[in-house]
């Protein structure tokens, strides 16, 4: 107990939230202590959003960064996994509202992909974030979560190990 | 050889053991329900039951001469593992953006006093 409380960070940090709305649905927030035209251009702007989509943590990098910001127009990331190979995410701008609202399409996965959708509310020179996730079934978002988190995969790793070990103990005499 | 057999052995147990934490997910079940459910011996299940309450995947309790499982406090846990994965993964993003604001905050402070 002590030592998350220790891990936490200052009081004072903005929290980020996330949760499952529906069986279909994911929503982030964050509030960011700057206007929304700031927030946006971050999101917008590829030398910008490059300095903060892959946090060091994820242990990887961004090989490339392409968007043409505008309704129609595509967004293509390139990761690099490492050992030579990458990853590709790209899509399409469904709305573009500046300052206010994006909305985009996930392709990378074909065609029924989520769409995101994130709104930039400005209150007294703060910004709240709001990225809403609908997915196309269920099923979808699932395999979503499991998938996309490679850690988790590890996770069950873990467990399997675990439940293997604790059985193994248990067949002792 | 052995090795391999025990590899397999491993993992049948343990996509068993998967399937009765999927069925708990759905309803409580009786150690009979799940030894039908699964093709097993009583004994068989009951092993296999043991095993997920001693890792506090599943908890049971015994009612008369029945005793019914259910999912334990940390395969609850499990369930909400990935939403928490995947926060810790926007907020580590977000913390960087919130850098990036501060700074074009900063150059703006700058660029007006010009």
């Amino acid at each position: 107990m002590d030592a998350i409380r220790e891990s936490e960070p200052t009081p004072m940090k903005n929290r980020t939230t996330v949760e499952r709305t529906s069986e279909r649905e994911l929503v982030v927030t964050r509030t960011f202590d700057g206007p929304a035209r700031l927030v946006f251009e971050a999101w917008t702007r590829p030398e910008l959003f490059k300095q903060w989509w892959v946090p060091k943590s994820m242990g990887m990098s961004l090989l490339s960064c392409e968007m043409d910001v505008r309704v129609g127009g595509g967004y293509r990331l390139v990761f690099d996994l490492g050992d030579s190979k990458s990853m590709a995410f790209f899509g399409r701008y469904l709305e573009v509202a500046p300052h206010s609202r994006l909305v985009w399409t996930n392709d990378e996965g074909g065609d029924d992909g989520p769409v995101t959708t994130v709104t930039f509310e400005e209150k007294g020179g703060k910004t709240l974030l709001v990225m809403h996730e609908l997915h196309p079934s269920k099923e979808a978002l699932d395999a979503a979560g499991t998938g996309a988190a490679e850690a988790m995969v590890e996770t069950f790793g873990q467990l399997d190990e675990l439940l293997v070990a604790l059985g193994t103990s248990m067949g002792r005499p | 050889m052995q090795t391999r057999l025990d590899d397999s052995f491993a993992a049948l147990s343990a996509a068993t053991r998967r399937g009765v934490l999927e069925q708990l997910g759905r309803s409580d079940a009786s150690i009979t329900d799940l030894a039908e459910k699964f093709h097993m011996t009583l004994t068989g299940m009951k092993k296999h039951v043991s095993v997920l309450e001693e890792a506090g995947l599943v908890t049971t309790e015994k009612v008369g001469r029945v005793r019914t499982c259910k999912l334990g406090p940390r395969r609850l846990e499990e369930e909400t593992a990935w939403l928490e994965q995947y926060r810790q993964l926007w907020d580590a993003r977000f913390d960087e953006l919130e850098k990036v604001v501060e700074r074009l905050k900063r150059e703006e402070k700058i660029d007006g006093r010009n």
